[in-house]
């Protein structure tokens, strides 16, 4: 056993910051909050770079790696805020042509949800949809349709969507009105799931990690009563705590993209969502009344790990599911 | 990351589960809650036993009488031994956790040939003299005093907390030999014999109705120069090689006792209908993934100790850094209490009854955030060591 990141993980986590750093710097965020809207450009060089063909054979064109790297590829995504469907197509590579290499950009939507919403409508060339279950396994899909039952590719114009205010200013949303059962596609349902709700909460991961960070430069920066804010128990205890919450969801994301279970993935999620959304909103408090500003970064983290929790599978959902193990 | 044993580490596995399948039928019961001298014999017992296989100090250094084992294979051995349901470390938790490794790690080669071969064989129990009535979580407040005379210290003042003092032989002791010099800087670490003349021990009932505490009175205790370990004025840095030991591996098989209640309390549930609350049965949802996580956690920290372990010459026992350790302690200590907190839930009334094992574990639990550094402490340690945070008010 040797639970600590190879070298060759670290490079990938590094490789990845600096590309993000790079290519969607504080600048680009901030222009991204009023136009939401991946850079195609950007989408490109990150498919050039293997982001969403990571895990596909190299004899398919892909780097030919596992689970645990395009975890840390997503926590950093996460971390940087990097809007677009980026679950939709590290899944979809190598499905559906032309979203390994950063072509073409597709959406994927949970159709047992309600609303059933579809993130970055406008930009998606086509939608695929899952229509079974709700946590991150899927009983009900390995009945009369099989695993593989009850999903769907759409051209994006063949959706029909109602508007939608999204409450993350990153993230526009559709609420989809009919849902669109045009093509339908053989994968593994139950897999599906578990890798999207693993690589959101590689991103919530992220997010917890950059709230904690945000949180210490603003208590060490701004005085108040003659002395940093940080040197404040009241305010070291909620630091303290983020950091806490962060290292535990870390463990338990590392350890379910190595194990790649079920339950693993259900806990990594639950604790991932916990942290990100959690941190989020210390992070607020700790900023004080900046915090509540349009213009501070915080709110882009609470909103985006708002709905990012609200995906692949819910808190209540992975609550029940992690029960239902224990008397299993 | 590589979560799977070694095929050494399985043959070390399989070997202990044997040992254990063989050695635990043979064991007498265990004896009452408040027999002490009866519960000091049997944790030496065990602790005799575990030195004959082999399985003493696993994870010391061998020049420190250990097996320098892998932190893998400490873990392994803590795993299973929870597992199998063997006894805890109990009596020998000082010894083997705080004097030992402190010993192995600042004493000379007389005092290490003197002490650690009687911790390991559980000839001898240690106890911990640090906490005194005006210095709990600001330790470097203490008072007692010792004043050299000859090749002597002589040791006045009032200790507190001391787990085990009436069953104990020696205890390391944290006392004051220079109250000119800054607080930090004026504090040496002594072993004392707990027969010496001058020392009273009184027991302290805890809210939980045990007495494993106690307070310790010492007036005018000799204890010879010989047996300070680290320079004089140095105790602090000594101790503090030491304290985070407790926050890091001591709770590893607690981790996997946590998980099986946790398993008890959801069949409990089931069967008294109490499961149907959709707010309990979640509840144990979600603390199946925390003690998952925590489990992950210590794996985590184990691994880094051990990358950071060094290699030949005197090493010292490998313990988790104490900022790791301070993470896991802040989110275990709260876990456990939550956990005793649902068992309540699933009890109903019958949480009332305190013959009961889980209201007993609800009971003590309440310790958890308290000892070995508060988790306000902790919190402090984390925000200023880890964070980067000013230190403060």
């Amino acid at each position: 056993m040797d639970f600590q990141l190879t070298e060759d993980q670290r490079a990938l986590q590094g490789a990845t910051r600096g590309l993000l750093a790079g290519r969607f710097g504080p600048d680009r965020l901030r222009a991204a909050v009023g136009d939401p809207a991946p850079d195609r450009a950007l989408w490109r060089e990150l498919g050039a770079a293997g982001f969403f063909a990571l895990r596909l054979p190299e004899e398919a064109g892909g780097v030919g790696l596992g689970l645990p790297a395009a975890v840390f590829v997503f926590e950093e995504a996460g971390r940087a805020l990097l809007p677009g469907p980026l679950v939709a197509c590290q899944l979809l590579a190598g499905v559906v042509d032309g979203v390994a290499s950063g072509e073409k950009i597709v959406g994927l939507c949970e159709g047992t949800r309600d609303p059933v919403l579809w993130e970055h409508p406008a930009t998606c060339e086509e939608l695929i949809l899952v229509e079974k279950g709700t946590g991150c396994h899927d009983r009900a899909g390995r009945g009369a349709q099989g695993r593989t039952g009850g999903v769907y590719r759409s051209a994006a114009d063949r959706v029909s969507c109602a508007p939608f205010a999204s409450v993350d200013p990153l993230t526009p949303l559709a609420r989809v009105t009919d849902l669109p059962r045009t093509e339908p596609l053989a994968l593994d349902v139950p897999r599906l799931r578990r890798e999207a709700a693993l690589l959101t909460a590689a991103q919530q991961l992220g997010s917890a990690a950059r709230t904690v960070e945000l949180a210490v430069a603003h208590a060490r920066r701004r005085e108040q009563f003659g002395a940093p804010i940080g040197a404040f128990q009241a305010i070291k205890h909620l630091c303290a705590q983020m950091l806490v919450r962060t290292e535990i969801a870390r463990c338990a994301v590392y350890a379910a993209s190595v194990t790649d279970g079920d339950i693993d993935v259900t806990g990594a999620k639950l604790l991932a969502d916990e942290a990100a959304v959690r941190n989020a909103r210390d992070c607020v408090q700790v900023h004080g009344g900046m915090g509540f500003t349009w213009e501070a970064e915080v709110h882009l983290h609470l909103k985006r790990a708002w709905l990012r929790a609200e995906c692949w599978c819910t808190a209540g959902e992975a609550e029940e599911l992690l029960a239902a193990d224990l008397i299993a | 990351m590589d979560l799977t044993c070694t095929e050494e580490e399985d043959a070390f596995r399989e070997r202990l589960r044997r040992w254990l399948g063989e050695v635990l039928p043979t064991l007498p019961a265990p004896p009452a809650a408040d027999d002490w001298p009866g519960r000091r014999a049997y944790d030496a017992a065990w602790q005799r036993r575990l030195y004959d296989a082999g399985y003493a100090g696993l994870h010391w250094p061998e020049d420190a009488g250990g097996r320098g084992a892998t932190p893998t294979q400490h873990l392994i051995f803590l795993e299973e031994t929870e597992r199998a349901g063997a006894p805890y470390v109990g009596a020998n938790f000082v010894g083997l956790l705080h004097a030992g490794p402190t010993i192995a790690a600042e004493g000379s080669d007389a005092q290490r040939a003197r002490w650690l071969p009687p911790i390991l064989r559980g000839d001898e129990i240690w106890c911990q003299g640090f906490s005194e009535p005006d210095a709990g979580s600001d330790l470097a407040a203490l008072r007692t005093t010792a004043v050299r005379d000859g090749d002597h210290y002589v040791v006045s003042g009032t200790k507190l907390w001391t787990s085990h003092a009436e069953v104990a032989d020696w205890c390391e002791l944290l006392v004051r030999t220079d109250p000119d010099a800054p607080r930090h800087r004026g504090i040496s670490w002594l072993a004392m014999p707990m027969d010496a003349p001058g020392v009273t021990v009184r027991p302290l009932r805890t809210l939980a109705g045990s007495a494993e505490f106690a307070e310790m009175f010492l007036d005018e205790v000799r204890v010879p120069v010989s047996h300070r370990v680290g320079a004089e004025n140095d105790g602090w840095r000594v101790t503090m090689v030491t304290l985070s030991f407790e926050r890091g591996t001591a709770f590893v098989g607690e981790v996997v006792a946590c998980r099986r209640v946790l398993g008890a309390l959801a069949r409990a549930a089931r069967a008294n209908g109490r499961w149907d609350d959709a707010v309990l049965r979640r509840g144990l949802g979600r603390l199946h993934a925390e003690f998952a996580a925590l489990w992950r956690l210590t794996q985590w920290n184990v691994s880094e100790a051990g990358a950071a372990r060094p290699r030949g010459g005197r090493s010292g026992i490998g313990g988790v850094p104490g900022t790791g350790g301070s993470v896991f302690k802040l989110r275990y200590s709260q876990a456990r209490q939550e956990l005793y907190d649902a068992a309540a839930q699933v009890l109903g009334a019958g949480a009332l009854d305190a013959d009961h094992e889980w209201v007993a574990g609800r009971l003590s639990s309440l310790s958890y955030t308290i000892a070995a550094g508060t988790s306000q402490i902790q919190q402090n340690i984390v925000a200023e060591r880890i964070l980067g945070l000013p230190k403060g008010r």
